[in-house]
């Protein structure tokens, strides 16, 4: 909230996946706003990396799950159905 | 005349993406199936208008999108409820996650305000370019960017937060979970 209006239009290319490294980055400058990781072993700002790259995994995964599970038969005679029938 | 095998092919293509789509947006999955279901009576209605050679993808998404928000503006309470359960709606998980992380992870992208996790879905999930991402919303690129940041930011404090126990380097625990929440 009330970070509207942030307008980076320009900043990044057209990829997608690419800017999850300057993302993470980004957390960590806002390091003072998160809390520390509770594991000494695993700084706070890689704990922000870390994150980041498993939300993308997670993302994926989770998206892929249903992907995976292709076209449903009622769905697949629909788009069938209506395709062989006469086009306006 | 019949419509063009290889349109109807694209078609068909992008069901599997548009579902999984449509199960982001409602949470629900026969919602999602009704969502898809109309989407492709719209699209093949109007296969007039999509340019061939263009983003077919880009243009049933939007499709999907825009069959959502009308229908959200309508059933704005009933929406809300299915966001709040969005953790809970889909049981199955992928076997290469931990159970505990994975539906940590997907209560914390459920507590996003809709428009973040869209976003965030069509950039890091679905694959598309910020601009196909803008085109499919309605909104400028700068504000999907933004969007797709504070999603990332927000998921990664509330992971941080939330789930250290769960989503720290404890493989061993989460392999013995993994293998459990199978079958």
């Amino acid at each position: 909230m009330g970070e509207r209006g942030k307008n980076d239009a320009m900043k990044h290319r057209k990829t997608n996946l690419e800017p999850l490294e300057p993302v993470a980055e980004k957390s960590e400058n806002q390091e003072p706003m998160a809390r520390p990781a509770a594991t000494p072993h695993k700084p706070a700002a890689r704990l922000g990396r870390e994150v980041q790259a498993r939300i993308g995994q997670q993302l994926r995964a989770m998206y892929n799950d249903v992907v995976n599970q292709g076209v449903p038969e009622h769905l697949a005679d629909l788009v069938r159905r209506l395709s062989d029938q006469d086009q306006e | 005349m019949k419509l063009d095998p290889a349109i109807r092919d694209q078609v068909l293509g992008t069901v599997p993406s548009l579902r999984a789509f449509a199960i982001s947006l409602c949470g629900n999955i026969d919602r999602a199936d009704d969502l898809v279901q109309e989407t492709l009576l719209r699209a093949l209605a109007h296969i007039d208008s999509f340019q061939p050679g263009t983003n077919m993808p880009a243009w049933l998404f939007t499709i999907l999108r825009n069959l959502f928000r009308s229908e959200y503006r309508k059933r704005r309470r009933e929406v809300e409820d299915a966001d709040g359960h969005y953790a809970e709606t889909l049981k199955s998980h992928p076997e290469q996650t931990g159970r505990v992380e994975f539906e940590e992870f997907r209560a914390a992208l459920a507590k996003l305000p809709s428009d973040q996790r869209e976003a965030l879905i069509l950039v890091g999930a679905s694959g598309f370019s910020y601009d196909d991402a803008a085109a499919i919303c309605g909104c400028a690129v700068g504000t999907i960017k933004s969007r797709v940041n504070r999603a990332r930011t927000r998921l990664a404090d509330l992971l941080a937060i939330d789930g250290v126990d769960d989503f720290g380097p404890d493989r061993a625990t989460r392999a013995v979970l993994a293998g459990g929440g199978r079958n």
